[in-house]
């Protein structure tokens, strides 16, 4: 039996009749067509798959979509702004943060979260955040180059 | 300094806005009108016969549309290296490993593939199995392939110069032993595919692949079809580092699928099951034996090495190679002896990833010639530095090093670092250790024996003129590659980046043979420049015929057409050009230089499509001996790095704290690429250094096929690396460029051993590095002490 969950998804609302096994993450790829979130590993441990929940990220792969009812949920395609991408997503642009960008996604939510938390992050503080994010690409030196050149942005901007 | 435009920069990757923002399409991201859900059945067992496969209840569960096993397929026995085709689509006679497959199921949606997979009903007759190199390897032991007696998959013996001579002449000769885990790819995404079978009998697959070229032959051959009739299309992929280098069973599984049931089908392997895979790093064990002189010349090395392999070839031939030529640089040596022997046994098949073969040889060696040089009293860079290779040496197996610069990474190395001012320095449980290695700038010759050129390049011009299209086969799979060509072809054009577009990845574009022996740059760079020159060619010309100036006295430079002498007058080209853009905005104005896009838009008129092609093969290269060929390269790109460690002297733990890597890349084309080439390499190489480790139960099953119990390097253990870019400007590579995406994981796994050695006194064997291994080597050494 489906079930009625109402969802907000990138600032839009949703009346949306989801299985009671569906995830978040397949309701947002295959369902909606937010093919932006990835699934990397589909049991939590990669982190592809990361998400904004109610101002957390999580792994969408791990939250049942019902679960998604009377949520917020931030997604990749819901980060731009009408002058267009996300600081952060300039950033990850600009420091060459992104080699295959499988984890670009979830990697870029992970940092928005955090920089929506503490605006200037140290470095610890931003490798914490993002421990969660597999990345087999970059050694994550340039990521963490981008997320504190974000938050630098971001605090010039302000 | 140099005076390029474009090229030896920094370039925001092309790629990177669609990737940031989630609009580049992966694999698993597509679909199509009718398309349908492949699943593939898995054999439970490591070694059984298959006795009878009854699928007639998948076959009636509603929403399937087709179930093939062996029996519908046929057997086309094929695999990566034509010496070794070992492999059939689906097993029909025996399972060789848990994880060989038996079947495939489309369906309309995946719960109802999966659910008639489990509906599959396969008669086993469990068979004794080999799961180690010793067990496969002993007297009597069950045989995984029939055609290959005593389970092996190859063997190698090759002996250059007079080891026995070269020892006889040491001082110092030393035996060691050491061994190394299986690895997993653990790239990001999953291999997945979908294969569109038409009714006009054109088959296309979209595919996460390193190699569309090889994976096309593959599909073609096995089908049945001609290759003309096959496409293999590349779309985004997420990391490959080797293992996405083969075909394999799901991408002809679809193909199969969609040619029964004429609609697309789209096939994705989960988490464990690109475990199962595999095709990954092969577990390598080496007894190296080396003499040194007393003045630290190396003089002669005896390699023996073992690689278990799994049940099928896949690259194994070329790595049981590899394992042994890659130690013939980058240090001079005249005498070398090796014996490799590739084991089959009853586990998932491994295969190629980054730093192909050489990975443990290098840091069993490097390892052992630190040992050495300690013994002789010399300084690990000294020692180094003693021995390097430079630019012009020749290898006692024929590698030609046109350039090399491995003595610039070390004095590099060790002067960021610090090194004199730290080495045995340094408090107990803090070390610092150093290392070298290099890599091949491209496989010298295709994996099948041909005359094909290595890469095609096309690049076509609008009708405008404004932008320049570049087609390639070539595969960018995170590394860079299309923002290099696109830098490369900007450069020659004389344009700028922002006018050129790249499609790759597909075979439609020409032959390109693909991501692997880190060959795109010097390959498919070369073709590229060649097809920019050819098209630049072209426009002079008819700009040449048009204002009656010879080709020779022009140029294009940003942009803009220059003249050797005087400016001709081109204002009725001018003119005639704003006339047919009336309306835009973007016409020249009436002043200022004539522009390329104008004098392409001329040529346009004069001559239809401007269409400029170019191609790459190398030259002959290398000896003539029994397996010559592997780890011949047009180029070679040697590097050093340093590393250092905290070692908790009570636990075992260790924690990397700064590593410094110097690379000689020729040219750095994108320098911001060739520095995320160094570090994702040094990541890779901890991350086998410390945590890596595929692990199996006694029934060969894979115990950790996930990211929870099989660890990569997180955030918070890749420290930051010191990045040096070497440039030393190969004359075989295009604009002096060569590799840079192998060759820095070299040095990593034994810079770290020997930076243990350093914090602790003790010399590790045997990887990873857990914490256990680590503890008890410790205490060893203190009761040894005592």
């Amino acid at each position: 039996m489906k079930r009625l969950i109402k969802t907000t998804i990138n600032g839009k609302a949703f009346e949306l009749a989801v299985s009671p096994n569906q995830t978040l993450a397949d309701l947002l790829r295959y369902e909606l067509g937010l093919t932006g979130t990835k699934k990397g590993c589909e049991i939590g441990e990669c982190g592809s798959c990361t998400v904004i929940l109610d101002g957390r990220p999580v792994n969408s792969c791990l939250v049942l979509a019902v679960r998604a009812d009377g949520s917020s949920i931030t997604t990749i395609e819901g980060i731009e702004t009408d002058s267009g991408m996300h600081p952060i997503q300039k950033a990850f642009v600009e420091k060459g943060a992104i080699q295959c960008g499988f984890c670009s996604p979830g990697m870029i939510l992970s940092a928005k979260a955090l920089l929506d938390k503490i605006p200037s992050p140290d470095e610890e503080q931003i490798r914490t955040a993002i421990s969660g994010n597999l990345c087999r690409c970059t050694g994550y030196q340039k990521i963490v180059e981008a997320i504190a050149s974000a938050a630098h942005t971001g605090v010039k901007n302000e | 300094m140099n005076d390029y435009n474009v090229i030896n920069k920094r370039a925001p990757r092309l790629d990177a806005p669609d990737k940031a923002s989630g609009r580049a399409k992966y694999i698993d991201d597509m679909t199509m009108p009718g398309m349908l859900y492949g699943a593939l059945l898995q054999s439970p067992i490591a070694h059984a016969a298959i006795k009878n496969i009854d699928t007639e209840k998948a076959r009636k569960l509603p929403g399937v549309k087709a179930v093939l096993t062996a029996a519908d397929v046929g057997l086309v026995h094929y695999g990566v290296s034509p010496a070794r085709y070992d492999e059939t689509v689906f097993c029909h006679d025996k399972v060789r490993y848990v994880g060989d497959e038996v079947a495939a199921v489309a369906a309309t949606d995946l719960e109802t593939a999966m659910e008639a997979v489990a509906l599959i009903k396969v008669d086993y007759e469990e068979l004794p199995a080999v799961f180690t190199m010793e067990e496969a390897l002993a007297e009597g032991a069950p045989l995984v392939q029939e055609r290959y007696p005593g389970n092996l998959c190859a063997e190698v013996h090759q002996e250059f110069g007079n080891v026995e001579e070269g020892l006889r002449q040491s001082d110092l000769v030393r035996t060691d032993v050491f061994v190394n885990k299986r690895q997993d790819g653990a790239f990001l995404e999953p291999q997945g595919c979908i294969a569109d079978f038409n009714r006009n009998g054109f088959l296309t697959l979209y595919s996460s692949t390193q190699v569309p070229h090889y994976v096309m032959r593959n599909i073609a051959m096995v089908l049945g079809i001609p290759i003309g009739k096959a496409r293999v299309v590349k779309p985004y992929v997420g990391g490959g580092f080797g293992p996405k280098a083969g075909t394999n069973t799901m991408e002809l599984a679809s193909c199969f699928l969609s040619k029964k049931t004429g609609r697309p089908v789209k096939m994705n392997y989960s988490r464990e099951q690109v475990f199962l895979f595999s095709r990954a790093r092969h577990q390598f064990r080496h007894k190296l034996t080396t003499g040194i002189k007393k003045d630290g010349t190396i003089m002669a090395l005896i390699n023996e090495c073992h690689l278990e392999g799994g049940a099928y070839a896949s690259f194994g031939i070329a790595t049981v190679y590899y394992a042994g030529s890659l130690l013939a640089a980058p240090y001079k040596l005249s005498n070398m002896k090796y014996d490799g022997y590739r084991v089959y046994t009853n586990r998932p098949a491994c295969g190629a990833q980054r730093g192909h073969g050489g990975v443990a040889a290098r840091a069993a060696w490097e390892q052992q010639l630190d040992i050495m040089a300690h013994e002789l009293g010399m300084d690990p860079v000294e020692f180094r530095l003693k021995n390097s290779m430079q630019a012009g040496y020749i290898t006692c197996n024929e590698f030609n090093t046109s350039s090399f610069g491995m003595r610039e990474c070390i004095e590099a190395v060790a002067g960021v670092s610090g090194w004199k001012d730290k080495k045995g320095k340094m408090p107990r449980g803090k070390g610092i250790g150093i290392a070298t290695g290099f890599f091949v700038s491209g496989a010298g010759y295709p994996i099948y024996r041909s005359d094909t050129p290595h890469s095609t390049v096309i690049i076509k011009l609008s009708e405008d003129g404004g932008t320049a299209h570049l087609l390639t086969g070539s595969a960018d799979i995170g590394q860079g590659s299309d923002t290099a060509m696109a830098m490369i072809a900007a450069e020659t054009l004389g344009i700028g980046l922002d006018s050129i577009r790249v499609s790759s990845g597909d075979t439609e574009f020409g032959v390109d043979l693909g991501a692997y022996s880190s060959r795109q740059t010097l390959m498919t760079g070369h073709a590229t420049k060649q097809a920019a020159e050819d098209v630049k060619r072209q426009v002079l010309e008819v700009v040449a015929e048009k204002l009656k100036v010879p080709a020779s006295d022009m140029d294009v430079k940003s942009g803009v057409v220059t003249f050797k002498g005087k400016e001709p007058d081109f204002s009725l080209l001018r003119g005639s050009y704003i006339k047919e853009h009336r309306g835009f905005t973007d016409n020249p104005g009436e002043q200022g230089p004539l522009q390329f896009r104008e004098a392409a838009r001329i040529a346009f008129l004069a001559r239809g499509s401007i269409v400029g092609t170019g191609k790459y093969k190398p030259g002959d290269l290398g000896g003539s001996f029994k397996g010559a060929t592997v780890g011949t390269s047009p180029a070679y790109g040697p590097s050093a790095q340093v590393v250092e460690v905290t070692v908790d002297m009570e636990t075992g733990q260790i924690k990397v704290d700064k590593m410094t890597d110097a690379h000689d890349c020729g040219l750095a084309i994108n320098v911001t690429s060739v520095e995320g080439q160094m570090q994702g390499s040094l990541s890779m190489g901890l991350g086998e250094a410390l945590f890596e480790e595929v692990k199996f139960d006694a029934k060969g099953r894979i115990l950790n096929p996930n990211f929870a119990e099989y660890k990569i390097p997180t955030a918070l253990d890749m420290p930051n690396v010191e990045c040096i870019i070497v440039e030393s400007n190969e004359p075989n590579g295009p604009y002096g460029a060569k590799e840079v995406g192998e060759g820095a994981i070299m040095p990593t796994i034994p810079a770290i051993l020997n930076a243990v050695y350093d914090a602790t006194g003790i010399r590790v064997w045997e990887l990873p590095l857990t914490p256990e291994r680590v503890h008890k080597a410790i205490k060893d050494l203190e009761k040894k002490k005592e």
